[in-house]
C-alpha cells in the first residue's frame, strides 16, 4: 500500500469513527448512572436534522452543532421525564424514542432533502500535521474530531479521578445506598441522561454538517444502535469504546474501498457492507470476556427504575 | 463480659436529640407508634428490641432516610425536619447501617470518600483510613474493592466511614454481629472514648450482655411502641428480656452428642486457590463431621470461610474428587445439585440472593432446593400445589411470620426469612447440613428457635457443620469446635473442654502444633455409611 493511500484511509477511518465515539461516550455516562436509553438512534437523527436545518438557514455550522445538541437534549429530557419521573420502563421508552426520533427527523427534514451545505474546512494543527504518514490524517481534521479526543480524556479523568464521577458510578451501582448517604439520585440521573442526549445530538450534527454535508432520511444508518452496542461490549470502559469505534470506522472504510476499487472479488456486497457491524462486536466480545472486569465495570442497577421512598 | 456500669456519666442540660410522638405508618404496618426518646451529650443509649420492633425505622427517621408520618424532632434544643441524610450529616449525625450501604464495585477509599463532605484526595484519605483502622482495631485495606470483602470486613468499612465524619450523634445498628470478642472489646473502648469526648451514641442491639456492658441507658421497643426505659446496669438480662420480648428468655436444651456415628462429611486435605485475587486460599484442610454431632468452625470473617463453604456446597467445583467426601462419596467434582442428592443441605450466609431469590414467592423458593428431595417434579413439570404445601409446612413448623406461601422472599424480615430458609433445609431431612451464620441479625427468640432446631436435627442423626462468627452461639450448640485462620483449619476440640478465650487466641492462627492435624492421613475412600 502506498503512503498516500494509507494516509487517506487513516483519515477516513478517523472521520468514520468520530460520531460513534461522541455518541457512545455520552451513552456510557448515561449508563454509568444506571439509566439505559435505547433511543440513541432517534436522538442522533433529531440532532442531525436540527443541525443541518440551522446550518443551512444561518450559514454557521457551529450554530448548527449547538442546535443539534439542543435537539438531542430535548429528546433526552422527554425520555427522562418518562423514565425517571413517571417511572416508565426504560427499555420500552427507549425503543419508542428511537422510532419516534427517526420518524420525526424524516418529517422535519423533508424540505432539506437534496440541499447541500458548504464543506467546512478542516483545522490544521501547525507542525504536527507535517508528520509523515499520520500527520495529515490525524491533525488536519474537523474540530469535532479533536473534540472527541478531548471528550475521551475528559471522561477518563471524570470517571476515575473526580468526585462527581465517583458519585455518578455510585448512583449507577446502588441507587438506594447513594440515596441513603444523601445523594440526589434522580437529579444525577437526569443530568446523565441529558449529557447522553447532548452527545447523541452532537454526533448526529457531525454526520449531517461535517461528514456528509447533506440531509437524507435514514442517514444515521444504525450508528445509534452500534454506539449502544459498543458501550456494552466495551464493558463500559472509554478506551475500549474508542478502540471499537475506530475499528468500526476502519472496517467500514476498508470495505468501501474494496467495493469501490473495482477489484474482481467473488463476495456479495451486502455481506461486505455488514462487515463493520459484526466485526466490531466480535472483536469487542473477544477482548472483554473476563468476568471479573465485567463485574467491576458494569453498572449494577442499569435499566432498573429507582424511586426513593418517602 | 461483666455487667459493670460504664464509667463517666452523661452531662445533663440540653439534650442532643429529642423525639416526641414519632409515628411511621406504612400501608400494611405501623412501624413506629408515638415514640418518645431523648439522648444527652456523651450518653450511650441502647435501643433494645426484637427484629421488627421498629428500631431500624426509627433510626432511619432520625437519619433522614425516611420521613415520619407524625411527631417532632429536636436537635440540640431546636426543632428540625431532617430532610435527607446529607442534612443529617451536616447536623452531625452519623449512622452505621445494619444492611450495608456500600458500593460493591468501588474500593474502600472511594466508598468512604462518597460519604465525606468536601473533596478529600484519595491518597490522603487512604492514610486517614489506615490510621483510624489502626487506632480502633478495625483492620481493612483501603485499596480493596468492596465485593471482595467478607461481611465482617464490610462492616468495618461502614464503621470507619462513620468515624471519619466526627459525628456528634452516632447511630449504630447492630454493629457487633460479626466481630470477634476482641474486636467488640476494642469497639466498645472506641465508643466509650467517643462518648467521653461528648458524642452521643444510639446503640441498637438485641444482645443484652453487650448493652449491660456498654450503655448508660436503654429504651425498649416492642411492636413499634416504647415498652420501657431502664438503666441496664441496674437490670438483669432476664428482666430486660422480659421488657423486650414480653416473656422469659428461652434457652436451648442441649444433650450429649451421640458418639461414633458414621462420617457424613470428610475433608481430606482440601486445598483450593481462591478465584478472587483478594480471596483466601484454602490450605490442606482436614475435618470429619459424623452423624449425630454438631461441629462448629469459628474465625474472623475473611479467613477462608466463604471459600470453604463454596467448596463444600459445590458452588466451587474442585479439580479432584477426593478432598470433599459427602456420605462416603467423593464429591469434589460434583455440582451443587448432585451434592444435594447425596443428602447435603446448605444454608448460605446471605439470605437474599443466595439463600433465597428476593422477588420470588416462598413456594418458588422452596422449589429451588427441595425439588428433588420432596418430589416436586413430575415428568419435567413442576408440581406447584406440592411446592405450596411444602412451603406452608416450613412456615407452620418454623413459625415464619409472612403472608403465606405466595409472599415474596424480600417481603419477610431478616429473621423470618432465615427461619424459612433453615426450615426449608431441615424439613428435607438432610443427612448432612452445612449452615453459615445461622442466626446473623436474627432476634433472640428466633435465634433460640433456630439453634434448637439444629440441635433437634442432630439428635435425629444428622451431621451438622456450623460456620459462625458468634462464639457464644458456637459454644451453645456445638459438640466440637475448630477455628479457621488464614485458610488453615485448627484441630477440633470438644466444646465442653475449651473456653471462649482459648478459641479467641486460636483465631489469630496460634493453635498448638499449628502444622499437625487430628485426623489420620486421608484415606482414599471413607467407609460406606449405613443408610
Amino acid at each position: 500500500m502506498d503512503a498516500g493511500l494509507f494516509t487517506s484511509m487513516l483519515f477516513a477511518t478517523v472521520v468514520a469513527g468520530t460520531p460513534l465515539i461522541i455518541v457512545a461516550l455520552g451513552l456510557l455516562v448515561n449508563e454509568k448512572a444506571g439509566v439505559l436509553n435505547l433511543g440513541a438512534e432517534g436522538m442522533m437523527a433529531m440532532g442531525a436534522v436540527a443541525a443541518f436545518a440551522v446550518t443551512h438557514e444561518s450559514g454557521n455550522p457551529w450554530l448548527g452543532v449547538a442546535a443539534g445538541m439542543g435537539a438531542g437534549m430535548a429528546m433526552a429530557l422527554l425520555f427522562g421525564v418518562l423514565t425517571l419521573t413517571l417511572m416508565a420502563n426504560q427499555v420500552a421508552s427507549g425503543l419508542a424514542l428511537a422510532i419516534f426520533g427517526v420518524g420525526l427527523a424524516a418529517f422535519v427534514g423533508k424540505p432539506y432533502e437534496a440541499v447541500a451545505l458548504q464543506v467546512v474546512p478542516p483545522i490544521r494543527i501547525p507542525f504536527i500535521a507535517d508528520l509523515p504518514l499520520i500527520g495529515e490524517a490525524l491533525y488536519n481534521q474537523q474540530a469535532l474530531v479533536y473534540f472527541s479526543w478531548a471528550l475521551f480524556w475528559g471522561l477518563l479523568w471524570f470517571l476515575h479521578r473526580s468526585r462527581a464521577g465517583l458519585v455518578l458510578r455510585a448512583v449507577g451501582e446502588a441507587p438506594s445506598s447513594a440515596h441513603a448517604i444523601g445523594y440526589p439520585v434522580i437529579r444525577i440521573r437526569y443530568l446523565a441522561v441529558l449529557f447522553g442526549g447532548a452527545m447523541a445530538g452532537v454526533g448526529g450534527a457531525f454526520l449531517s454538517v461535517f461528514y456528509t454535508p447533506m440531509w437524507a432520511e435514514g442517514m444515521v444508518a444504525g450508528r445509534g444502535w452500534i454506539a449502544l452496542a459498543l458501550v456494552v461490549f466495551a464493558t463500559w470502559r472509554p478506551l475500549r469504546v474508542m478502540i471499537g469505534a475506530y475499528l468500526f470506522g476502519g472496517v467500514m472504510i476498508t470495505q468501501l474501498f474494496i467495493q469501490g476499487s473495482g477489484l474482481q472479488i467473488d463476495f456479495p456486497s451486502q455481506l461486505l457492507s455488514s462487515l463493520p457491524y459484526w466485526a466490531t462486536i466480535v472483536v469487542l466480545v473477544a477482548i472483554s470476556r473476563n468476568a471479573g472486569t465485567i463485574r467491576l465495570n458494569s453498572p449494577v442497577s442499569l435499566g432498573k427504575p429507582y424511586r426513593p421512598d418517602a | 463480659m461483666t455487667g459493670r456500669p460504664p464509667h463517666g456519666t452523661p452531662s445533663a442540660g440540653t439534650p442532643r436529640l429529642v423525639l416526641k410522638g414519632i409515628s411511621k405508618v406504612y400501608p400494611a404496618v405501623v412501624a413506629n407508634d408515638q415514640v418518645d426518646l431523648a439522648v444527652q451529650p456523651g450518653e450511650i443509649r441502647a435501643i433494645l428490641g426484637e427484629n421488627g420492633a421498629g428500631k431500624s425505622t426509627l433510626m432511619k427517621i432520625i437519619y433522614g432516610v425516611t420521613r415520619p408520618s407524625a411527631g417532632r424532632i429536636y436537635w440540640e434544643g431546636e426543632e428540625v425536619e431532617v430532610a435527607n441524610p446529607a442534612h443529617a450529616r451536616s447536623l452531625g449525625i452519623g449512622m452505621v447501617f445494619q444492611h450495608f450501604s456500600l458500593f460493591e464495585t468501588l474500593t474502600v477509599v472511594e466508598n468512604v470518600a462518597l460519604a465525606l463532605p468536601g473533596k478529600p484526595a484519595l491518597d490522603e484519605l487512604a492514610q486517614r483510613i489506615a490510621a483510624v483502622s489502626e487506632r480502633y482495631g478495625l483492620p481493612v485495606d483501603p485499596r480493596r474493592h468492596i465485593h471482595a470483602l467478607s461481611v465482617g470486613e464490610r462492616q468495618r468499612v461502614e464503621i470507619i466511614r462513620c468515624l471519619l465524619q466526627n459525628p456528634r450523634l452516632l447511630i449504630m445498628d447492630e454493629p457487633t454481629s460479626v466481630l470477634t470478642p476482641q474486636a467488640v472489646r476494642k469497639l466498645f473502648e472506641t465508643l466509650r472514648q467517643l462518648a467521653a469526648e461528648g458524642c452521643s451514641i444510639l446503640y441498637i442491639s438485641h444482645k443484652l450482655d453487650e448493652i449491660q456492658e456498654l450503655c448508660h441507658s436503654a429504651t425498649v421497643l416492642r411492636g413499634g411502641k416504647v415498652t420501657g426505659e431502664c438503666i441496664p446496669a441496674q437490670e438483669t438480662p432476664a428482666s430486660m428480656a422480659r421488657l423486650m420480648i414480653g416473656k422469659d428468655l428461652p434457652r436451648c436444651a442441649h444433650g450429649a452428642a451421640k458418639a461414633d456415628g458414621d462420617v457424613r462429611l470428610r475433608l481430606a486435605g482440601l486445598s483450593h486457590a481462591s478465584e478472587d485475587p483478594f480471596g483466601t486460599d484454602l490450605k490442606d484442610i482436614h475435618l470429619d463431621v459424623r452423624a449425630g454431632e454438631i461441629v462448629g468452625i469459628a474465625g474472623v470473617s475473611g479467613n477462608g470461610q466463604q471459600e470453604l463453604l463454596r467448596a463444600i456446597s459445590g458452588e466451587e467445583v474442585l479439580a479432584e474428587k477426593f478432598p470433599v467426601q459427602i456420605c462416603g462419596v467423593e464429591a469434589g467434582r460434583l455440582n451443587p445439585g448432585q451434592r444435594r442428592k447425596l443428602g447435603l443441605a446448605f444454608v448460605p450466609e446471605e439470605r437474599l440472593g443466595r439463600g433465597a431469590v428476593p422477588a420470588m414467592s416462598l413456594a418458588d423458593n422452596a422449589l429451588l432446593t427441595a425439588a428433588h428431595s420432596q418430589n416436586l417434579l413430575a415428568g419435567g413439570f413442576l408440581r406447584f400445589e406440592h411446592a405450596r404445601d411444602f412451603a406452608r409446612r416450613c412456615i407452620e413448623r418454623f413459625n415464619v411470620k409472612c403472608g403465606g406461601p405466595g409472599a415474596a422472599a424480600k417481603s419477610l424480615s431478616g429473621g423470618n426469612l432465615q427461619k424459612f430458609i433453615v426450615g426449608r433445609e431441615i424439613l428435607q431431612a438432610p443427612r448432612l447440613l452445612v449452615c453459615a451464620q445461622p442466626t446473623w441479625g436474627v432476634d433472640v427468640g428466633a435465634a433460640t428457635f433456630i439453634r434448637q432446631a439444629l440441635i433437634d436435627l442432630r439428635d435425629r442423626g444428622c451431621a451438622v457443620l456450623v460456620i459462625s462468627e458468634e462464639l457464644d452461639e458456637l459454644f451453645e450448640i456445638c459438640d466440637r469446635i475448630a477455628v479457621i485462620a488464614k485458610g488453615r483449619l485448627s484441630p477440633t476440640r470438644p466444646a465442653a473442654e475449651t473456653t471462649v478465650e482459648d478459641i479467641g487466641v486460636w483465631m489469630s492462627g496460634l493453635w498448638p502444633g499449628a502444622e499437625t492435624y487430628e485426623s489420620q492421613p486421608p484415606t482414599k475412600r471413607a467407609e460406606s455409611p449405613n443408610a
